[in-house]
């Protein structure tokens, strides 16, 4: 029964693949772990800010694309090997980033990012801070004095601090701010955010010029009618950094 | 799910949780114990025939096969089951990926190595890239087995090995007093009767692939310990149930599934050793035959 099902299946999606094959399909790589920017959502599908923009780039790029789930600290070897063709995770640019793999222009402007807490006398320069591996924010905090924690996923870094084990977590604001508004003054931010990065943009392999340049283009198109900004809007409220 | 779960901020109590549960993300969750029963059911045989072949070849009166037989189950044993994983299906992908490469794009002039680029041409990636998810996912999960198989295969040879060994060498010099070739003394004397031997090993393997599949979440196979953790972790109201950190209790429902399918598996095989003891010169059947 079983193996008459995949045959039928696999039956299908041949038929799919010889339709579609004239339409170029894109793979977008997301974490799914960082709202609000990539969530899975209550069904197990791919939501947040991020897939919004996603497809819409699609659309206008004229593109097939898929959505898939990987661990962000694997997210750019397994860009690398081909097992996606986008990195579409809130990754900042940055120029370590840039010598491995390529970006896109920003589809989210330079933000800044926060201490978060348990207490408002956290010592965020001298004491212990989770942030999570091979980000930008892990990266600041290895060279403010604090001692680093790293962890696998953002989720984690929260624990972290709610466990005792770390005093604070340094992270996105953005990504941060709706656990402070909803945790009843259990969580709190201290100290001054800080301006990281070149903003967000999208990944790509060096060699993927082509694709580059069409992402390039719509995300231009997305910048100038202005629907980018109403997505910034309604992903990260009305006082977020919009485009001119 | 239900009719009510429509709107999940009025929900409360037994409502809320009857919803919680039954969102498609848990289902998905659900689904993937399953998942890796079934996952178990395919690589034991394999990882059996696997070890089979190991045995028979590092017993082999062939050199080149022998030294084969026993440079697998050597280099497997001694290296780290976790490198493996990692190495296995990379280099799995890569080689297949290719050869195809090779066989069906031969004007392709391009490096396949652009620096850290592994670039090979659009017909020959594997699955190809206008192939539907579930077809990645699925050649994921093969490749997954195929690591499972071989590493498993390894101390599975090792334990035949060893049990065809303790069959009673007179067992063997009877059968060709009796005239049968090596070949067929080995097939009618040898192999029905060590499997009781091999049994205790056997069953410790079983054990430790049973607990080796939480492994599959570190080559991205979204099985148990992914959704326990991904619905686990604390939620904000960017999702429709939010919830603080309860990470304990999903990893404690793993904890419960995976003692009880190991406690299973203990029975299963007790019940087997009873069977194949019998009528064996062993303890174990020489006290079957006596009750």
């Amino acid at each position: 029964m079983k193996t008459l099902m995949m045959t039928a299946a696999f039956a299908l999606s041949a038929g799919m693949v010889t339709a579609e094959s004239h339409s170029m399909t894109v793979r977008l790589g997301t974490e799914g772990a960082y709202p609000p920017f990539n969530i899975i959502d209550d069904n197990g599908e791919v939501a947040g800010f991020e897939r919004e923009v996603g497809d819409e780039l699609c659309a206008r790029a004229e593109l097939t694309c898929e959505w898939v789930t990987n661990d962000w600290d694997s997210i750019i070897p397994n860009l690398v090997s081909g097992n996606y063709d986008v990195i579409i995770a809130g990754m900042s640019i940055t120029d370590e980033r840039d010598e491995v793999i390529d970006f896109t222009q920003n589809y989210f402007p330079p933000a800044t990012s926060s201490y978060l807490a348990m207490s408002e006398d956290a010592d965020v320069e001298g004491g212990v801070v989770a942030g999570q591996t091979a980000t930008i924010q892990a990266a600041h905090v290895a060279e403010s004095g604090a001692t680093l924690i790293e962890f696998a996923t953002p989720d984690e870094t929260i624990a972290a601090v709610q466990n005792g084990e770390a005093d604070a977590v340094f992270a996105d604001t953005d990504f941060l701010k709706p656990f402070v508004e909803e945790s009843d003054g259990e969580f709190m931010f201290v100290g001054e955010p800080v301006q990281l990065g070149k903003g967000i943009g999208l990944g790509l392999r060096e060699s993927d010029t082509e694709l580059k340049e069409k992402f390039n283009a719509a995300i231009s198109s997305m910048k100038e009618d202005g629907s980018l900004n109403e997505l910034l809007v309604k992903y990260f409220g009305e006082d977020t950094q919009t485009y001119e | 799910m239900f009719a009510y779960c429509a709107d999940p901020d009025s929900l409360e109590g037994l409502r809320w949780f009857a919803c919680y549960l039954t969102t498609g993300k848990h289902m998905l969750f659900y689904q993937s114990f399953g998942f890796v029963i079934v996952l178990m059911l395919i690589t034991a045989p394999i990882a059996l025939g696997v070890g089979f072949a190991g045995a028979l070849a590092s017993r082999s009166h062939v050199a080149p096969l022998r030294w084969l037989g026993t440079g697998y189950t050597s280099l497997v044993r001694g290296v780290p089951d976790i490198a493996f994983f990692l190495f296995m299906p990379l280099a799995l992908d890569q080689g297949l990926e290719w050869l195809r490469h090779k066989a069906k794009c031969p004007d392709w002039d391009g490096p396949i190595r652009q620096g850290s680029d592994f670039v090979v041409c659009a017909e020959a990636k594997l699955p190809l890239s206008s192939s539907p998810q579930w077809v990645h996912e699925y050649y994921g999960i093969v490749l997954g087995i195929a690591a499972f198989a071989f590493v498993f295969g390894a101390f599975a040879a090792f334990v035949l090995a060893g049990a065809m060994n303790a069959v009673p060498k007179a067992q063997m010099e009877t059968a060709e007093a009796y005239g049968m070739t090596r070949r067929q003394a080995t097939w009618r004397v040898l192999v029905p009767q060590m499997w009781i031997y091999a049994l205790p090993g056997l069953s410790n393997l079983w054990m430790i692939l049973i607990k080796a599949t939480p492994l599959l979440f570190l080559l991205g196979i979204e099985d148990v310990v992914y959704w326990a953790r991904e619905l686990g972790g604390r939620k904000t109201s960017a999702y429709d149930y939010p919830h603080g950190d309860w990470r304990l209790w999903y990893f404690l429902g793993l904890l419960v599934f995976y003692l009880l399918l190991t406690r299973i598996s203990e029975i299963g095989f007790a019940r087997l050793a009873r069977r194949l003891s019998r009528g064996q010169a062993t303890l174990a059947g020489a006290e079957g035959a006596r009750a």
